[in-house]
């Protein structure tokens, strides 16, 4: 992987471009699912990175943001169904914040494909594989997301 | 106008308040006017050019004003709107303010103009406004106006915005935030906007570059407006704040429509409704997750 690759600037013309994703997952649910599904040896597309948070609520939405300055084609937030949530209420506050989050990154143009909200238990280890492939399969179709890192290489100028 | 000269007078002979915060004629238009004296008691103002929401002066995060000692202020009901919303996020306390309600027939969106309220001319926030006689009140002064003319200039542009792909969205708003030159004028003149340290301000970790750059404007507004979501009272003051004209009121009007349809919250000047972020409904609507 060339540095270029690695820091997320590769260009939409690279023909060895695949989708960097970062998925945010709560410790309590979805890592654990997903661990389950590494444990289990279901085969998954290599291009989602995963950050360990302590709860879905901990999820700023300036993560995404961030993650999506720094290179990201896509992002995955994850974490425990709603009424399982290990702090009894998190994941219900943070569902408000995704649902507006959701809203305005659409109002703004980016397109929902990028973001995707789920729920995923620790035994849904599938439901974890298919939320990585089809993501992938979604980011991939989109393309990658050169808005956003045009914007980022040229600094000062717009578009 | 003489009624709230005569009250302002009362109030601050009597040591009620050590400060009015009103409005009165500026070099050149209505400006926010900060009365100690009960003898300058006769500059205070009101009619159409009176935009400014007052109540960002009660925030406490302005320390020079909080200085001054317990205040009166004028409020419109989108003012209102926004003193209720600092009772109901705890920011200030209800029995440190004195409110003076005004019944308002509407302002201008550029007060400078002094033209006839028009359905171009009058400010976007007025349209079917619900809050011309403010209930949010210990005085309520004036006679009530006739109903202003509704400006449909961003509801349309709404309507357009959602019409356009993510592609032409992501373009529209490229081009208007390639203006902003990071003044946070937005911030300063939002009622709202109360936090002691802004996130744009930290600098470990760096969460908002600084810097006037495409990618950084980006970030600062989705942050602002988020931070918004079921607090903006829909005063449109970042708007008219705003040196580049960048059409913030569409991403403020944009979300309190979202949070509206999701959450039946609508801004209102009860301190009593509960803010809609820091609550959650069991069935909240989750179509968007998968």
């Amino acid at each position: 992987m060339s540095d270029d690759v690695e820091r997320g600037t590769s260009t939409a013309t690279s023909s060895a471009w695949s989708p960097k994703i970062v998925a945010f997952v709560c410790n309590w649910c979805t890592y654990t699912g997903a661990d389950l599904a590494g444990t289990s040896r279901l085969k998954m597309d290599p291009n989602v990175r995963v950050i360990r948070l302590t709860c879905s609520s901990r999820v700023n939405p300036l993560f995404i943001i961030k993650a999506f300055e720094r290179g990201a084609d896509g992002v995955v937030v994850s974490g425990c169904h709603t009424g399982d949530c290990h702090y009894s209420t998190g994941n219900y506050y943070a569902r408000r914040r995704f649902a507006i989050l959701h809203d305005l990154l659409d109002f703004m143009g980016v397109a929902t494909d990028r973001v995707t909200f789920s729920w995923v238990s620790a035994s849904e280890g599938n439901k974890w594989q298919e939320l990585v492939n089809e993501t992938t399969h979604r980011v991939k179709a989109l393309g990658p997301f050169h808005e956003f890192q045009d914007m980022t290489q040229k600094g000062g100028e717009c578009q | 106008m003489k009624e709230l000269q005569d009250l302002a007078r009362k109030l601050l002979t009597e040591g009620t308040v050590q400060v009015v915060i009103g409005y009165e004629e500026g070099p050149r238009t209505a400006r926010p006017a900060f009365i100690t004296d009960p003898e300058k008691a006769g500059n205070l103002i009101f009619d159409k050019r009176c935009v400014q929401n007052l109540a960002s002066y009660l925030n406490p995060r302005r320390k020079q004003i909080v200085s001054l000692g317990k205040a009166a202020v004028v409020v419109k009901g989108c003012d209102a709107r926004a003193v209720a919303g600092l009772l109901r996020e705890n920011q200030i306390l209800r029995e440190n303010i004195v409110i003076i309600a005004v019944r308002c027939g509407g302002v201008l969106t550029d007060p400078e103009s002094n033209a006839e309220l028009t359905t171009e001319t009058t400010s976007a926030r007025c349209g079917n406004c619900d809050v011309r006689e403010p209930k949010l009140f210990d005085y309520l002064i004036g006679e009530l106006p006739p109903a202003p003319p509704v400006n449909p200039k961003r509801a349309e542009q709404i309507a357009a915005l959602e019409k356009m792909t993510a592609a032409e969205r992501w373009a529209f708003w490229s081009q208007e935030l390639s203006r902003c030159i990071r003044c946070h004028a937005c911030r300063e003149a939002c009622p709202m906007c109360f936090c002691v340290q802004c996130t744009a301000e930290k600098s470990t970790p760096l969460w908002i570059d600084p810097s006037a750059t495409p990618r950084a404007n980006r970030a600062w507004q989705t942050m602002r407006v988020l931070h918004q979501a079921g607090r903006c009272v829909d005063c449109l003051e970042c708007e008219r704040a705003c040196p580049e004209h960048i059409p913030l009121g569409l991403l403020a009007r944009y979300i309190a429509d979202s949070v509206e349809k999701r959450f039946d919250y609508k801004t209102c000047d009860d301190p009593s409704v509960v803010a809609p972020m820091g609550i959650y409904r069991t069935d909240d609507d989750e179509e968007f997750i998968r």
